[in-house]
């Protein structure tokens, strides 16, 4: 049993069914990303492991409980942590306050977390003070990570991290989810940059019209010929 | 010499009839308006009905002041109505939290569309108008007692020798007072509290305040809490300074509205900037100038008219002018607010 | 139940009432609550296209029934000649100063760059222009008000039938809905609200102290009327003869003292010219009907309904939202001014310190939401009922608190007080009514769709 999983999740947003049949598994201490074409259901595929979306059929499982009936908000508070792609910090709020939201449900002393958010990113701990509207784009997902960071999660979730930031700051973002997946934290993230992503992967899932195509890991699926072909430009 | 007291006269004249009053009122609208700014923060609509919650907190704190001068409670120098005044937000902000549990919370669970929400307030507004006639009827009834005058018009000619009087009343003073009072305490809660900073959360993103665990409901009903709190205040101030009458708060709402709006909609700080912007424009734009200016000019030279822009009538007008300004100017408010 | 069998039912129920008023109250009461009944229905249906077809929050209906009041004014009441001898000339250089800073200030807005310059420029054109626009204005002002200021002292109108002003009241609203539209229309639901209801305050400020314009608060009385006077009815042979064939013999056959039949006659004189306010507004309403409904059922209403659902769909449809939604604000509103001026008609006067948002805007809006957004014989039947309620909740509330009374001594303060507040209910009952059908029945009485399990 992987610690977080979703087994056969089938639904969409009240229409037609964007999503079918999809199996998505992810292990502590281990990155597993989703990748596929546009439209594919990626994103939807996660929200659905969020509790998101109505399901049809199938179930999420997480540290071996079936928490299909649980809303977002209870997930959240299970562990799970989750990053949207557009709008994932408080623009009005310093990094800090940020920070202090992520760590809302929290009762404990956050002071230690924090510290660890601001070892991971040093930048936000310099600009603590400042308003988070103002950074630039990769200061901004690093302040949407750590927010979600701040909870101790036991899973983290991304969607599209990398979406409109530099290469130069894809590739430190990266090196960063890879210092948190040390942490023993178990990260499932879904990327448009695919072969930068599946590069880092320790398990891939390709997505097609919401189904699975291709499940295996992140190097396997870059050595595939077919999955090279179709997916990742040759 | 002669140009010197001219200038002197020429200040406290203006100070008597446009500062200190813009001050008291800009004070009142500021406090009305960050009720109605902070409750489109957090629950996304206009609430058309913050006009009679200010009447009720008013009426009510009409009651116990009655209530406590029945008692021989009462003060010198302070009017009684100050220590009515926590008995009655109590009770508004129970009558708050009756009206969300019972009108509004079903449209938030539905997640109606705004205008849904905006058609209830009117609901509510008719429903407290004819509450608070009910109660109370619909004269005009004048509840200031103590002392009237901090500064009177005649002692200060007597005490500085110009021939212009300026008067200070007591309740502009408390007026502003209390309301720098409520602002600074309104602002430690927003942002030093943890209650405070999720309100400030869910107003900027509500999916993102959601997720961090928030408790939408919590933040809804503290939100009422405080907005009724502001909308006593701000109601029983403008009582005491010039009478209460049900009906002008009615009239009330445009300008509330039109501050938050000048402000920034959602920016408390801006709800503040704006009372004040729209007092000071109100007040400005409705003032006979003349003998202003003939203190100014030189000698001999005196202007035909009144020296008014507009006349005291068109008081509205000022508020939608500057609303119509601010829309197609700068559609986010002073401080960037959100776009309506 | 289906949609057409709710339609018969609600309006019998409302038929019904209305007969009860007739037989327990008097005719007289009954065809006065009638009449209001019509006018409200022209107003909600105006209304109901702006937001029940196109889901615009106009909370200035109160505007559009003022300047439909004004027009009736204008047009019905004999233009006043010594005031515009003596403040023509003024005014008519004031106005042309007007004309000439907009002018002027459209060119500087065209011509010069967005920047410091223009904003400048702006200034000074502007200041320029209201100095010039004072000087003549208050001149003119001051001479027309002058003129007898205890019978006329404003301009008056132009004299014609005053049944024309329904025509003009419509345009004249329109023109405003126009201007108004272009300063506030593609802005959220919560701002042209605002925007609106401020317009509607300032409106009623002008139509309050422009007195050479409407007299302001000393009233515009004696309007012109379509319809006969009960005094020469009441003198007229043939109604006098109608009255008499009705009325003349008692229940047994002999013929009724002459005493009484006055008083019939004079009874009678009444009835009958409401009768005849009843045939003209019943013939309004139904026209307005006939178009409201093609229009609704037409490609430009089916557009208009999707728009409402879908804004974001629609205008990545290639549709032109605001003009679409200016269009039918424009229509409502004059709709709603048609209204206005029937009112004023009605009336008989013309004061503006009657206009208020709750009477005039908010109860308006009571009606569309009871009736049924999108539906017109839904803005119909929540006229009728809603007007019913409005009338008949203050008698009611009354007798109510006079049963109460009957438990209090004479002098005792809250039964005085009770007295007083009485007419107060109906505004908690409106609101209540709007609260209630707003939660379980948001569709209304009519819904716009007949539901398909009822």
């Amino acid at each position: 049993m992987n610690y977080l999983s979703g087994e056969y999740l089938t639904g969409g947003y009240g229409g037609a069914d964007i999503i079918r049949d999809c199996n998505i598994f992810v292990d502590k201490g281990e990155i597993a990303v989703v990748v596929g074409p546009n439209g594919a259901g990626k994103s939807t595929a996660m929200k659905a492991l969020l509790g998101m979306l109505n399901l049809h059929k199938g179930h999420v499982f997480l540290d071996g409980q079936d928490i299909s009936g649980m809303s977002p908000q209870q997930r959240v508070s299970q562990g799970m942590a989750f990053v949207p792609q557009n709008q994932n910090v408080f623009v009005t709020m310093t990094v800090q306050e940020n920070l202090e939201m992520g760590a809302y449900l929290r009762r404990d002393n956050i002071t230690e977390t924090m510290n660890q958010v601001f070892e991971l990113f040093p930048v936000l701990k310099e600009k603590r003070k400042q308003i988070a509207g103002e950074l630039s784009g990769g200061q901004r997902q690093q302040v949407a990570v750590g927010r979600a960071l701040m909870t101790r999660p036991s899973v983290l979730m991304l969607d599209e991290p990398t979406a409109g930031v530099s290469p130069i700051v894809m590739d430190e973002l990266f090196d960063r989810i890879i210092e948190v997946k040390r942490t023993g934290i178990a990260i499932l993230m879904v990327e448009q940059n695919a072969r930068q992503a599946l590069n880092i992967a320790d398990r891939g899932f390709v997505l097609v019209t919401g189904e699975n195509r291709f499940t295996d890991t992140g190097e396997a699926l870059l050595a595939n010929e077919e999955v090279r072909k179709s997916f990742l430009g040759g | 010499m002669e140009n010197s007291i001219d200038l002197l006269n020429a200040l406290a004249l203006i100070s008597n009839y446009v500062l200190i009053p813009s001050l008291s009122y800009g004070s009142q609208l500021a406090l009305g308006a960050v009720g109605v700014t902070l409750v489109f923060g957090i629950l996304r609509f206009a609430n058309f009905a913050h006009g009679e919650l200010m009447a009720f907190g008013c009426m009510a704190t009409i009651f116990f002041t009655w209530w406590f001068q029945s008692m021989g409670i009462t003060h010198s120098f302070f009017p009684t109505a100050l220590l009515a005044m926590p008995f009655a937000v109590l009770l508004t902000v129970l009558l708050v939290a009756v009206i969300d549990r019972s009108v509004f919370r079903f449209y938030r669970r539905n997640k109606s569309r705004p205008v849904t929400f905006v058609v209830a307030s009117v609901g509510v507004m008719f429903m407290l108008n004819g509450l608070v006639r009910i109660l109370v009827g619909t004269d005009e009834i004048i509840f200031r007692d103590g002392q009237k005058f901090l500064i009177k018009a005649g002692a200060f000619k007597k005490m500085t020798g110009l021939s212009e009087g300026l008067a200070l009343k007591q309740t502009q003073v408390l007026t502003v007072v209390l309301a720098i009072i409520a602002v600074f305490l309104l602002f430690w809660f927003l942002q030093r509290t943890r209650t405070g900073k999720a309100m400030r959360a869910f107003s900027d993103n509500e999916d993102l305040a959601l997720l961090s665990g928030i408790n939408p409901e919590r933040v809804v009903m503290v939100t009422w809490i405080v907005a009724a709190s502001l909308a006593t205040l701000a109601g029983v101030l403008y009582g005491l300074d010039k009478s209460f009458k049900p009906i002008v708060y009615f009239h009330l709402l445009l300008p509330i509205f039109a501050s938050a709006i000048v402000g920034g909609i959602g920016q408390p700080v801006g709800a503040i900037i704006g009372g004040y912007i729209v007092a000071f424009s109100e007040i400005t734009a409705t003032y006979a100038f003349k003998k202003f200016i003939t203190y100014l000019a030189p000698d001999n030279f005196a202007p035909e008219g009144l020296g008014q822009l507009l006349s005291t009538e068109y008081k509205f007008a000022v508020s939608f002018i500057i609303l119509v300004i601010v829309l197609l100017v700068r559609p986010t408010g002073i401080l960037r607010g959100r776009v309506l | 139940m289906n949609n057409k069998n709710r339609v018969v039912l609600s309006f019998s129920i409302m038929a019904l009432l209305l007969l009860t008023v007739g037989y327990g109250q008097s005719w007289n009461v009954a065809l006065a609550i009638f009449n209001m009944c019509l006018i409200s229905a022209v107003m909600s249906m105006g209304l109901n296209m702006q937001w029940g077809y196109a889901g615009l929050f106009n909370a200035g209906v109160m505007a559009s029934t003022a300047i439909g009041g004004l027009t009736a004014v204008l047009v019905s009441y004999s233009p006043v000649m010594k005031a515009w001898s003596a403040g023509g000339t003024p005014l008519t250089a004031a106005f042309t100063a007007l004309l000439i800073t907009i002018a002027f200030g459209l060119l500087v807005w065209k011509k010069i760059k967005k920047g410091f310059f223009r904003s400048l420029c702006m200034t000074a054109v502007v200041l320029t222009g209201y100095v010039f626009m004072r000087i003549y204005y208050d001149e003119a002002t001051l001479a027309i008000e002058a003129i007898e200021p205890a019978k006329t002292g404003f301009l008056g109108g132009l004299g014609l039938p005053i049944i024309f002003s329904w025509i003009a009241g419509g345009l004249a609203a329109a023109g405003l809905a126009w201007i108004v539209g272009r300063i506030s229309l593609g802005l959220r639901s919560d701002y042209f609200a605002i925007a609106t209801l401020g317009i509607s305050e300032i409106m009623i400020s002008i139509l309050k102290n422009e007195d050479w314009l409407s007299r302001g608060v000393k009233n515009v009385t004696g309007l012109d009327r379509p319809v006969p006077y009960e005094v020469d009815l009441q003198q007229s042979e043939w109604f006098i003869n109608l009255v008499t064939r009705f009325h003349g013999t008692a229940d047994d056959g002999s013929p009724v003292s002459a005493d009484i039949l006055r008083e019939t006659i004079q009874l009678s004189a009444g009835v009958f010219v409401k009768i005849c306010y009843s045939g003209l507004f019943l013939a309004v309403v139904l026209i307005i009907l006939w178009f409201a409904t093609r229009a609704l059922n037409s490609p430009w209403g089916r557009m208009m309904r999707a728009i409402r659902d879908n804004e974001t769909a629609a205008s990545a449809m290639g549709k032109d939202v605001t003009s679409r939604h200016r269009q039918v604000f424009i229509i409502g509103s004059a709709v709603i001014g048609i209204a206005g001026a029937m009112l004023t008609t009605l009336d008989g006067q013309f004061t503006p310190g009657s206009y208020i948002p709750l009477r005039f805007t908010f109860l308006i809006w009571v009606m569309v939401i009871i009736g049924g957004s999108g539906n017109n014989l839904g803005a119909i039947i929540g006229a009728f009922i809603t007007w019913f309620v409005w009338i008949e909740a203050e008698p009611a509330s009354l007798w109510l608190v006079s049963h109460v009374n009957v438990l209090l001594a004479e002098t005792n303060p809250l039964r005085v007080h009770l007295q007083e507040v009485a007419p107060h209910i109906r505004m908690v009952l409106m609101g209540l009514i709007l609260v209630l059908v707003l939660r379980f029945t948001p569709k209304g009485i009519l819904p716009e769709k007949a539901p398909e399990h009822y």
